[in-house]
């Protein structure tokens, strides 16, 4: 646990105790508002999914981190905590891949269904000229 | 961690899946077999410019259809980003295009022109197709911005139309990003002066660009 820029707390947590310190955070810190849920690409260390939450009353603003194995895309839902955490999970499937374990509706939120491949990754082919419209 | 290249699948139009909405379609895009009236229309076109002399009549009718049709350009009601925010000053009172005989209507089926202004994504081309075969021939587009006209500074993000002449072909393409009112009155009065050539009904005065 370090303290970061903003005045938050960061915490850096292994995969297992995801949904464990988040429900901590919830019940015990008191942090009742999901504010955001994204991920970061780090190549071949593997992605990391960063949330933030926040108790409102008492000031106290809580990001948790969660570095996945390379090639590793599983990751624990908070769905079951924050329900809103629930798009933003659908949002951090369908531009990184994260596959959230035991989300209710793991769908793409923003591109058509049927798109291939995950925009926000480091190794997205961006420029390749497809047919039809590029 | 496999990731394979983006190849975007269009969905194909809501009407193609319905019965209903596909003869309507059909109605609309296509002239139906026993159409002697326009057939008729045709003919007689045909014959008066084979007399001798008859050129000139019809030569002078098409004058005058490209008169009315340059007077009377409606573009349809169809904003998509931050230039329609231009593209809706250009059409208020200070700058008036209503004296062109341009007025937004919002419906595509009775407009002449869509202005596309703004970013086209990959997600919004097929309805910007769809709107754009919901107009009746003779119609022309305007590709307004950087945007529209190249993908602009969102040329290299995954989810941009890299210019929207890959979806719809493009009369006059505005610069800008965005085009002042000025620029955009400026690129529909060249419209107007591209109608104004328009030669026959259904054809395009000058070759698609990109060769389509």
């Amino acid at each position: 646990m370090n303290a970061i820029a903003d005045g938050g707390l960061a915490v850096t947590l292994p995969r297992e105790r995801w949904q464990e310190f988040g429900r901590f955070a919830r019940e015990e810190l008191g942090c009742r508002y999901f504010n955001w849920l994204s991920a970061v690409d780090w190549k071949d260390q593997g992605l990391e999914v960063l949330c933030r939450v926040e108790n409102l009353d008492a000031a106290l603003v809580l990001t948790m981190r969660t570095r996945l194995a390379a090639g590793e895309t599983a990751c624990p839902t908070l769905t079951a905590l924050y329900r809103g955490a629930d798009w933003m999970e659908r949002e951090c499937y369908d531009m990184f891949g994260v596959v959230f374990e035991g989300h209710p509706d793991l769908r793409r939120i923003l591109l058509s269904e049927d798109w291939e491949g995950y925009p926000l990754r480091k190794d997205y082919a961006v420029d390749t000229p497809f047919a039809p419209y590029r | 961690m496999e990731v394979k290249p983006p190849i975007p699948q269009i969905p194909p139009p809501a009407w193609s899946q319905f019965k209903d909405l596909q003869e309507w379609e059909k109605y609309h895009q296509t002239r139906p077999q026993d159409d002697k009236t326009s057939n008729a229309l045709a003919s007689i076109a045909d014959a008066i410019h084979h007399m001798p002399g008859g050129w000139i009549v019809t030569t002078s009718t098409e004058k005058i259809f490209n008169w009315a049709r340059k007077s009377s350009i409606w573009p349809v009601t169809f904003g998509l980003a931050c230039c329609a925010i231009e593209m809706m000053a250009t059409f208020a009172s200070r700058f008036d295009v209503e004296r062109f005989g341009m007025v937004p209507w919002a419906s595509p089926r009775h407009s002449d022109l869509m202005i596309v202004s703004g970013t086209v994504t990959i997600k919004m081309a097929p309805m910007l197709k769809r709107i754009y075969d919901q107009m009746p021939d003779p119609k022309w587009v305007v590709s307004m911005g950087s945007c529209a006209n190249s993908g602009g500074p969102f040329r290299h993000g995954y989810h941009v139309v890299k210019g929207v002449d890959r979806v719809v072909p493009v009369d006059v393409y505005v610069p800008g990003c965005p085009p002042t009112p000025d620029s955009l009155m400026y690129g529909l009065l060249k419209l107007q002066a591209q109608v104004d050539e328009f030669q026959k009904t259904g054809k395009r005065p000058a070759s698609d660009p990109r060769g389509a």
